[in-house]
């Protein structure tokens, strides 16, 4: 498993991985916000924490169809089918190096780019904190969609309306605790919400996908 | 232990191909599947696999002992033929590629990017990846699609080794690999009665 790890995040990095796609949206989504709505500082203080959110969980939806199309297309995804690794392993492992080349740059690269939408100071460490508490949830739950459309041609489409209403709920709650924190209120209500939502996809969701992606293999 | 399939019966798209096939494969031996294109070799061979479930009958042996490999070689056009190699050997717990690298002579592509190789060469590291595999039963689909005559004879002896050393094989395949241990199995002799296709087989 740690052999499948390694290799995916190889694959990442190296030419046509497409490790830097989520990122390059993210960072252009939000440079391109203050052009668009506008110089009103307090407006944007207003709107970044939604905005940096959205932004995040469209950048996250951006790489989903690779997770499971490319090893189907070349045919690793039966092999590794009929390797002696647990296929819940398989789409856990799948959905760990997911986050690692696209959750976990967007977690890191948040702050940052806050300071372009004059996220108020108190809202950098909740920013993260929910970020870094959501994005697998998103990886989770992408990798889910992607075993449910793996062998459709084109399942992009069908990908993201699949998987955008599963990520209302962690964009809800992710939105929240950021804007909270930046509002400097109490987050914890909503912060026990996110969390209980990635430990829920966490513990449930590799079953089914795992499931699905037999029922699709055949 | 016998790899051993009593009146099995499977189904592609819903649609029963083969009924009641029957088979029994001790260590040492091999098995070449014969018939025309659409018998169902590659529905046979994917059911002995584990890929999709068996419509009826039994498979025993089977279970994580099966190395298998289809029309598609699994390799990533981005990874070295030696990453690619060293990647399915960890899968499956083994360390030893060199063997694997000279039984298909692949020693002087060992850098290249697989993605650089051509059909040919692509298809021997798919089939040095059985032998890193160190499983005992190789289920081989057309494993000798685009190899040329040198080539085919590197792969029967690879398959005689592995043979010799108390391995076995299915294969589907319609060259003359010259196996002394093989026997032929016609699946055309099995084909399925056409009836009506059952419901949505995914949810069944």
């Amino acid at each position: 498993m740690i052999a499948l790890l390694l290799r995916d995040l190889k694959l990442a990095v190296r030419a046509g991985g497409g490790f830097g796609l989520g990122l390059a949206f993210f960072l252009i989504v939000t440079v391109l916000v203050p052009f668009g709505v506008g110089p009103d500082t307090a407006l944007l203080t207003r709107i970044a924490p939604g905005v940096l959110w959205i932004g995040a969980l469209l950048a996250c939806l951006l790489s989903l169809d690779r997770i499971l199309a490319l090893d189907w297309e070349d045919g690793s995804l039966d092999l590794l089918a009929t390797a002696p690794l647990p296929m819940e392993g398989i789409v856990t492992v799948k959905a760990l190096a997911h986050w690692i080349t696209t959750g976990l740059p967007l977690v890191l690269a948040a702050p940052v780019l806050g300071v372009l939408l004059n996220l108020p100071g108190p809202g950098y460490l909740w920013l993260v904190v929910s970020l870094a508490l959501g994005t697998p949830a998103l990886s989770v739950i992408g990798t889910f969609g992607a075993a449910l459309t793996v062998g459709i041609k084109r399942g992009g489409l069908l990908l993201s309306l699949l998987v955008l209403p599963l990520y209302v709920p962690t964009l809800i709650f992710g939105a929240e605790v950021a804007r909270r924190g930046a509002e400097g209120l109490a987050v914890s209500t909503p912060l026990l919400m996110l969390a209980g939502i990635s430990c829920g996809v966490l513990a449930l969701l590799p079953f089914a996908s795992a499931a699905v992606l037999r029922i699709n293999l055949r | 232990m016998n790899l051993t399939v009593s009146d099995l019966s499977v189904a592609r798209g819903g649609v029963p191909v083969l009924d009641g096939v029957a088979f029994d494969l001790p260590p040492g031996r091999a098995l070449v599947l014969r018939g025309p294109n659409g018998a169902g070799k590659t529905t046979l061979l994917r059911t002995i696999a584990g890929l999709q479930p068996a419509e009826a009958g039994r498979i025993e042996g089977a279970e994580d002992r099966i190395a298998y490999a289809g029309h598609a070689d699994g390799l990533k056009a981005m990874l070295s033929v030696t990453e690619n190699l060293a990647f399915w050997a960890s899968v499956f717990g083994t360390s030893d590629i060199d063997a694997a690298v000279a039984a298909f002579d692949l020693e002087e592509l060992r850098d290249r990017l697989a993605g650089t190789l051509s059909a040919g060469q692509k298809r021997r590291l798919g089939l040095a990846r059985l032998m890193v595999s160190g499983r005992p039963v190789w289920v081989l689909d057309e494993p000798t699609v685009s190899l040329d005559a040198a080539s085919v004879a590197l792969f029967a002896s690879a398959v005689r080794a592995h043979l010799g050393q108390g391995g076995s094989a299915v294969l589907a395949t319609h060259i003359d690999l010259g196996l002394a241990e093989a026997e032929v199995l016609d699946v055309a002799a099995f084909r399925a009665t056409p009836r009506a296709a059952a419901a949505d087989e995914a949810f069944l």
